[in-house]
């Protein structure tokens, strides 16, 4: 990446020039590009913990529960008594900005305390303690009654708009490549290639996995926020295990580590079920039957082609 | 004390259930190394199969619920076979999360097709076994949840039996143990792989049967949860150890009974997990796996 700083301020600039433009497009196309940006965020930071760090999460959902229902939480409680009954454009977006952050730091914090224990295990059975810790964090939704317990939170303003969504498009992406470029960050990339040779060098590869757990984590409760206040009504289903596979998938067709091939893989996911609506309820065979023939005639991802000596 | 009895019960022919499809995630374990995330459907289709079945046999007789049990295990024994056949061998070599996503893969391909084939709405399992209710004192015995335990016992037996006592058996625990040795003293290991899918969806096959038996309920998504907890027993037991399963099968179905049983019945989906946390964050091979270090 030449200039990451550049590429993130054209990439502002566009969120601002389409968010502009949003009133003369067609807003179905706005829903679904909000649905692709909001899978984006999820494959991409995911990527950070199953693809650079090699730590294979299944629990992705749960944190991003964590953030919807937290950021959720600070709009619908502590929005009228900040703002009173009508706020103001700019005030409205501050509050969101303000719940978004405090759903993704949340989130990160959940991420510190499944982390620190079950990253002491490996491949198979790190999956399943991740997995079990987002059905234990969806099923505590369930039981919050403030939250709305089984039945979901109702209500909840609608603030996300495109503008929001491209601008943490592409915050994400600059930070986990920023991140993975870094000094530190080849810590990540040494502990997915080689986790004895790194212990033997002197690496503290626990720690590396805790911290691309947090930050991966981070970025799913932000993403977890925008989809609250996107579709305003969240349901503790809605996270389940069902959603983290989804993650899971767009992260592996992608190419495991490639954050370029896991935004195409995302794109492209959210928008094949949406392609194949006219065959209703064939669909999701089709896009079953899909997955397993790609997974068998392109095992390193759909989209994994080497870029010269870059490594995205 | 009745009440605790009774729940024990119930725990146990559930625990049993969950013992059974436990086995054939940890025999797949076992010899491919990777979590068959579609055996939850085979076990759903085992189901839907005896109650096709079921539509053409006299209800409430013993020998029309034995063809049910029968004809539902050699449903689930094709299907596992044609689901190896097709998208797992081609993968033979490939990184292991590739054949997991194939596995999720055939899961959804399940469902879906279920929901299309089947139909998405609840169906009502016939009642195929003649059912009674025995009193033992102030105990209440279903014949079902007697006949849960009992074909699960049994099951149990056989394989133990077979991997242990077979010539195929000792191929299996061969290709388990290291599968290029095995090749080289001549085992084929395509038909000890094929062998070991039959088996494990055979008993998903007979765990549909019985769950229908104690749930009469059926749909396209009722493996989902079963098979998530099938597998939380089997890594509890010891992922790949044959008794270790169905030791945590009846362990989970025990506690989870006793949980949806108290004031705490909402998080009773939740405890499987928190249990399977519990024990390997102390015991990271399971309860009865061995330890294994890792060489460089």
């Amino acid at each position: 990446m030449p200039r990451p700083h550049l590429l993130l301020l054209l990439g502002f600039a566009f969120a601002a020039g389409i968010s502009a433009l949003s009133d003369r497009i067609d807003p179905y196309f706005l829903d679904v590009m909000t649905g692709i940006g909001i899978n984006v965020i999820l494959a991409v930071s995911l990527n950070l913990v199953n693809g650079h760090t090699g730590q294979f999460s299944l629990g992705h959902a749960g944190f991003m529960a964590v953030g919807a229902y937290l950021s959720a939480a600070v709009t619908v409680f502590l929005g009228p008594r900040l703002l009173g009954d009508e706020p103001g454009l700019v005030a409205q977006n501050a509050i969101f900005l303000a719940a978004l952050v405090a759903g993704g730091l949340s989130a990160a914090f959940a991420g510190l305390l499944v982390g620190i224990p079950s990253l002491r295990l490996k491949g198979d059975y790190l999956a399943l303690v991740t997995l079990g810790f987002g059905e234990i964090i969806r099923v505590i939704f369930q039981n919050v009654e403030v939250l709305g317990g089984a039945l979901g939170l109702n209500g909840i303003p609608y603030y996300t708009n495109i503008f929001w969504v491209i601008g943490f498009v592409v915050l994400t992406i600059f930070v986990i490549i920023c991140v993975v470029n870094s000094t530190y960050g080849r810590g990540f990339i040494a502990t997915h290639d080689d986790e004895i040779a790194s212990e033997a060098i002197g690496l503290n590869t626990t720690r590396y996995k805790i911290v691309a757990f947090v930050i991966g984590a981070f970025f799913a409760g932000i993403a977890g926020g925008l989809y609250g206040h996107f579709k305003m009504t969240i349901t503790p289903t809605g996270f389940d295990f069902t959603k983290s596979i989804e993650i899971v998938v767009m992260v592996i067709l992608g190419g495991m580590g490639n954050t370029i091939g896991v935004v195409l893989a995302a794109v492209l996911l959210t928008l094949l079920p949406e392609v194949l609506r006219p065959i209703a309820e064939y669909r999701m065979i089709l896009y079953s039957f899909m997955l397993i023939v790609l997974m068998i005639l392109r095992p390193q991802g759909l989209f994994n082609f080497k870029f010269g000596k870059t490594r995205f | 004390m009745t009440e605790f009895l009774q729940q024990l019960l119930n725990g146990l022919s559930l625990g049993a259930i969950y013992a059974l499809i436990a086995l054939g995630y940890t025999m797949v374990y076992g010899v491919l190394r990777f979590i068959n995330f579609a055996h939850a459907d085979v076990f759903m289709v085992g189901a839907f199969a005896g109650y096709y079945l079921g539509q053409f046999l006299p209800e409430d007789t013993l020998w029309g619920g034995s063809i049910v049990l029968i004809g539902a295990m050699a449903a689930s024994a094709a299907l596992g076979m044609t689901i190896e056949r097709l998208a797992y061998r081609p993968l033979r070599n490939a990184p292991t999360l590739n054949v997991l996503i194939t596995a999720i893969g055939v899961s959804l391909l399940l469902q879906y097709s279920g929901q299309v084939f089947f139909g998405a709405a609840p169906r009502t399992f016939p009642p195929v076994l003649p059912s009674r209710n025995f009193e033992i004192g102030t105990l209440t015995l279903s014949s079902n949840q007697l006949v849960v335990i009992g074909v699960a016992i049994a099951l149990v037996v056989a394989l133990q039996f077979i991997v242990f006592r077979t010539k195929m058996g000792t191929a299996m625990r061969a290709v388990s143990l290291n599968p290029k040795a095995a090749q080289l003293v001549g085992v084929n290991n395509n038909v000890v792989i094929t062998f070991t899918f039959a088996l494990g969806s055979a008993l998903a096959g007979a765990g549909g049967i019985l769950y229908s038996l104690n749930y009469p309920s059926i749909d396209p998504l009722m493996g989902v949860m079963p098979g998530l907890k099938a597998f939380v027993a089997a890594i509890l037991g010891g992922i790949g150890n044959i008794p270790g399963a169905a030791l945590g099968g009846l362990l989970l179905g025990t506690v989870e009974t006793f949980v949806a049983g108290s004031q705490y019945s909402t998080y009773k989906d939740a405890i499987a997990f928190a249990i399977l946390i519990i024990i390997l964050l102390f015991r990271p091979a399971g309860l009865l796996g061995r330890f294994t270090a890792e060489k460089v």
